[in-house]
């Protein structure tokens, strides 16, 4: 093979790249939080004593747990629009689909996490008199959620590589911006190599600080 | 003569169906020790943990300081309400077979727990309470190790003072020396003992014969779903009258030397 790399035409467009990673960064950020606290929401409402908030917990759960995401986008962009009057940027329609999706999965992690928790804990929380939020908030989540990061870690870098998905409404991240910039210098093969390594090169720090997080919540066991 | 400060009237409960005891009566005055034996699945720990309303009793009313807690249905069972089961539980409090300590808090942080939760004490006084009712188990050196680096015993001990830190009227201990290593046992059983010299109200569920016989003031012994029977140690132990009563305390004696 004698193809010959030409990654200038790429770096030539780095503030094309830069403002992509701004975009991309952003969506990620909204949704990862979004994302989370839905999910936690939803969790808790999973194991709610209410059938009602059960019984809509878990609806929610199956419908963005099976539904593809890339539908989703669509879906909130061009359909949503048709049935209510509101304007649905590719912005708002990029963090609908991707919070809703990742809180339906955070949701189960969440349900887990609480699960694996011994009764006795619950127990030992009530017999100090807390009420069911003390308990929840001091007792149970604490322990859970340092159970679920790992699980947490990959939803969170999954929600970081889903924002390439916005691409199909046009949002300006860096897949967009890398399209761009390939249809205009017919370098595909540079392009989204840069671009997986851009992803790559920020996504694996994050992680790395997960882990020290990770060790550092250990230090009890 | 003051009221008793705990009341059981009545009290049933099944799981499913099947009645584990029913039709229980039980007064407890300031001061009382009571120990409750019987066979496993009797419903001991079910009792212990129907006073503070862990298991939800399916009938029958449970009394502190002569007031009913929970309010009558119609179909007649009582229900508690959330604010209700707190108040309840902050004056019974409960040390565990397991400890169930707190696993992510330190030592001091599991006593101070519900000084800080339950009470809203502010952190460093409560802190101080911790402390002092670590000294009092023993354990004020360990006050900030986590759980996972203490022995079964002294896990215990962290969970009496943690019940203690409360300032309960009654305290109930719910087999507190079955998860322990033999040799464990001993230092656990000498801060109840304390604690009993101290005067302090306690219901104890227990294997150990020989402990309830020297600390309790009265045993009650349950079987076929009720109090089959009750009275001093002495009475209960040393004269049993009635024959499940005889049975179970041959059946402990068996291997004595």
């Amino acid at each position: 093979m004698s193809y010959h790399w030409n990654f200038a035409s790429v770096f030539d467009n780095w503030w094309a790249l830069a403002i992509g990673v701004v975009g991309t960064l952003k969506l990620f950020v909204v949704c990862l939080v979004i994302g989370m606290s839905v999910g936690l929401i939803v969790g808790l409402g999973r194991r709610s004593s209410r059938r009602p908030v059960r019984w809509l917990s878990t609806a929610f759960v199956e419908f963005f747990r099976n539904t593809p995401v890339l539908v989703q986008i669509l879906w909130f962009y061009y359909a949503l629009p048709i049935l209510v009057p509101i304007e649905v940027s590719p912005f708002l329609a990029a963090i609908l689909g991707i919070s809703l999706n990742s809180a339906a999965y955070s949701a189960e992690i969440f349900r887990g996490g609480i699960q694996s928790i011994e009764p006795g804990q619950w127990e030992a929380a009530r017999a100090l008199g807390m009420t069911w939020l003390q308990c929840m908030r001091r007792i149970i989540l604490p322990q859970s959620i340092r159970r679920v990061i790992p699980s947490l870690t990959n939803r969170g870098v999954e929600i970081f590589k889903m924002s390439t998905l916005a691409s199909v409404v046009a949002y300006v991240e860096l897949l967009q911006q890398g399209k761009l910039i390939a249809s205009l210098n017919f370098n595909p093969l540079e392009v989204y190599t840069v671009i997986a390594a851009i992803f790559l090169i920020i996504l694996y720090p994050i992680v790395r600080v997960t882990y020290a997080v990770e060790r550092r919540l250990a230090r009890s066991d | 003569m003051s009221s008793p400060i705990l009341q059981l009237n009545g009290l049933a409960k099944s799981f499913g169906g099947i009645e584990v005891f029913r039709n229980i009566d039980l007064e407890v005055n300031a001061g009382d020790r009571i120990a409750i034996l019987g066979a496993s699945g009797s419903g001991k720990s079910t009792l212990l943990r129907c006073v503070n309303v862990l298991e939800t009793p399916n009938s029958g009313e449970i009394a502190v300081d002569g007031k009913t807690v929970g309010s009558k249905q119609r179909s007649g069972a009582l229900k508690y309400t959330e604010r209700e089961l707190c108040t309840l539980r902050q004056k019974v409090g409960m040390v565990f077979q397991q400890f169930n300590l707190f696993p992510h808090m330190t030592v001091a942080n599991n006593v101070a727990e519900g000084l800080k939760v339950v009470k809203g004490i502010a952190s460093d006084k409560a802190r101080g309470r911790a402390v002092s009712e670590l000294q009092r188990v023993g354990l004020a050196e360990k006050a900030d190790e986590f759980p996972s680096r203490l022995s079964g015993g002294q896990k215990q001990r962290v969970a009496i003072a943690r019940a203690l830190a409360m300032d309960p009227e009654i305290l109930l201990f719910d087999e507190p020396t079955s998860a322990l290593d033999p040799a464990l046992v001993g230092e656990v059983l000498s801060v109840i003992e304390q604690l009993a010299n101290e005067g302090r109200t306690m219901l104890l569920v227990t294997h150990e014969i020989g402990f309830a016989y020297h600390m309790a003031t009265r045993i009650v012994f349950l079987a076929e779903g009720g109090i089959y029977e009750t009275g001093t140690p002495d009475d209960v132990l040393k004269n049993p009258k009635r024959p499940l009563t005889q049975q179970f305390l041959a059946d402990h004696q068996r291997f004595h030397f």
